[in-house]
């Protein structure tokens, strides 16, 4: 498993960071009587929702940092980073789709048509497979964030950022589809983490996170946690709390239990809080958030009173700021056996860290009580230079056993085979 | 064609088809948003120096009407992906606007700096408020321009490429954008 840090050490981390707002608020604020050690206090004044709160205002570092927005335009298809691409031996990355600009979430059709999802723009694609050919078409306009996308017995099911709708019989409509209907919309309408991947379960039940309305806030209960419903909108019931901003989730193919990635919060330091990989195995768990990071850390702001082992830790942890998003488990049978019910999970890549960490895939192998046995990366070179060329959002593995990559920031869908196939011409 | 826009932002007059044809259709833009990158016009925002992947951001989002402005998305409706790249490199490259002559009320304008530090905005635009990337250059912008903005990220009847300023405005009250958009319109 992945540790950037013990314990201890986030204690220290989280000390100095203390000492550096103390500073900063009595500096902005003269006329306030400097308490001695009156920390958590000079906290009051910031803006809960702030993707900046705790971004320690003396730190000419920190201040070189900010949330990164991929470009607006899909990139050309001859601009594409897959010469740069890593895989291990036997693997082949392809071009399976370009022009599809800010593609986010994947989910394919009964029938081979893959669909993709966007959080910066208005529309859901579709990547159709017809007589040998594959064409990209928008089927669905006018819609609010719609990063989340979910395929069950025909019917397309769609997430904007807040409300769920649907198309049936999508496959068959693809020259003209009907618009989307609502089927649900009990959701809060926050900007922050607001954009929603969505998932269809082995209980046929459709399952929608709602994250923290902010980097770090004490939020309501309609926030940070993850909920499902029946496919007609109906038996609405929250399954998990404590929950920033999951972005990606899968069941484990044999013990059916659920397993989500969740963002750490920002601007607590460089390396502390990682990202986490979790497992709900009851209703109704509660994983930390925002008051116990990582398993491990109490949060400095909202952690006063509370400790970790009243929660419910994460199996692994993924990386500081990486930004861990969609994850599947891996059931075909192209890649070799080793690859056979585990995890392959997309990081984002960090924006909240001096030295980038992720812009990758990562394989994560289980043991057989769905513990983590071992995690180690996929997929590399999405980062050069400390930039991205490319960043990697959800994972989605085809009928074929081969593996479909979106990325965000070229606004494009690769391939991933293993063995003698077909390399794509691309370069 | 980017070479010549170059050579155009240099203030150098090329012969060529090409910029005779940018040239008149920069035209109307400069119309409202100034000659030199600074607009003269009400509510309507000064260009100059803008970051050009935030500029591309907007443009993009006025043709796919992500951001609503009728004469802008008019104006952009046409655009295709390369005009949107040119017209945003060509802004980057206009001059950044200058200072009002009043250095205005100190209260005030200290009240501005303390929001800027206290919100972070001085962190993602940077402490100049040149910004960088997808964040805007705000420094010198228009005030009324800077107030009408930062009102309707408040409200979230402008939506932003991501939900970052809908986010950080969540708190801020009205005396307090009237503050920052006098304090940066002015900042030096």
């Amino acid at each position: 498993m992945m540790s950037y840090s013990s314990a201890p050490r986030s204690l220290l981390l989280a000390g100095a960071f203390f000492g550096a707002f103390t500073l900063n608020a009595a500096a902005q604020q003269p006329a306030t009587p400097p308490a001695a050690g009156a920390a958590p206090a000079a906290a009051a004044p910031l803006p809960p929702g702030s993707p900046l709160i705790g971004r320690p205002a003396e730190s000419e570092a920190a201040a070189k940092l900010a949330p990164i927005a991929p470009p607006p335009l899909a990139a050309a298809p001859d601009k594409l980073p897959t010469a740069k691409l890593k895989l291990p031996p036997g693997f082949n990355i392809e071009v399976y789709a370009s022009g599809i600009a800010n593609a986010r979430s994947l989910i394919e059709g009964d029938k081979g048509t893959v669909f993709v999802g966007s959080r910066l723009l208005k529309n859901v694609t579709a990547i159709i497979n017809k007589d040998g050919k594959r064409s990209v078409k928008v089927i669905a306009s006018d819609l609010y964030r719609p990063n989340g996308v979910a395929f069950k017995n025909g019917t397309l099911y769609i997430a904007e950022l807040s409300k769920i709708s649907k198309i049936d019989k999508i496959e068959d409509n693809l020259d003209n589809p009907p618009k989307p209907t609502v089927i649900f919309d009990k959701l809060p309408k926050d900007e922050a983490h607001g954009w929603k991947f969505i998932g269809i379960g082995p209980d046929n039940k459709l399952y929608i996170p709602v994250g923290q309305p902010g980097n770090n806030v004490l939020h309501s209960d309609a926030h940070g946690l993850i909920r499902r419903i029946n496919l007609d909108g109906t038996g609405d019931e929250v399954i998990a709390r404590g929950v920033r901003n999951t972005v990606g989730f899968d069941w484990h193919p044999e013990t059916k239990q659920l397993y989500f990635t969740d963002n750490g919060r920002d601007w607590m330091s460089e390396d502390v809080p990682e990202d986490e990989l979790n497992r709900v195995t009851k209703v109704g768990e509660h994983f930390g958030a925002p008051y116990c990071l990582q398993g491990n850390i109490v949060d400095p702001e909202f952690g006063w009173g509370k400790s970790c082992s009243d929660f419910t830790a994460p199996v692994a942890l993924l990386g500081p700021h990486s930004a861990a998003l969609g994850m599947r488990f891996y059931t075909g049978s192209m890649f070799p056996k080793t690859y056979k019910n585990a995890i392959i999970l997309a990081r984002h890549g960090s924006w909240n860290r001096s030295k980038k960490v992720g812009g990758d895939l990562m394989v994560v192998r289980l043991n057989k009580d769905g513990s983590v046995k071992s995690s180690e990366p996929f997929l590399t070179g999405f980062l050069e230079d400390n930039k991205y060329v490319g960043r990697p959002v959800d994972v989605l593995q085809m009928k074929d056993g081969s593996l479909l990559v979106s990325d965000d920031w070229n606004g494009a869908v690769y391939r991933i085979t293993y063995g003698k196939q077909k390399v794509a011409a691309s370069k | 064609m980017r070479r010549t826009i170059a050579a155009l932002a240099f203030g150098l007059i090329a012969f060529s088809a090409n910029a005779e044809t940018f040239q008149e259709r920069m035209a109307p833009c400069l119309a409202c948003h100034g000659e030199r990158g600074q607009s003269e016009t009400e509510n309507t925002p000064s260009l100059g120096a803008q970051q050009a992947p935030y500029a591309l951001i907007q443009l993009f989002m006025f043709r796919e009407k992500l951001r609503t402005f009728e004469p802008m998305n008019e104006m952009a409706k046409a655009l295709t992906d390369d005009d949107l790249r040119t017209f945003s490199d060509f802004i980057a490259k206009m001059p950044k606007p200058v200072p009002p002559a009043d250095v205005g009320d100190p209260a005030r304008m200290q009240r501005g700096q303390a929001l800027g530090q206290q919100h972070r905005c001085n962190s993602c635009h940077n402490p100049d408020y040149s910004g960088k990337e997808n964040v805007p250059r705000i420094a010198n912008q228009r005030e009324d321009y800077l107030a009408k903005t930062l009102g309707e990220y408040k409200d979230n009847s402008r939506h932003g490429y991501d939900g970052s300023m809908a986010d950080v405005m969540g708190p801020i009250t009205p005396a307090q954008i009237a503050d920052l958009a006098y304090f940066i319109a002015r900042v030096r």
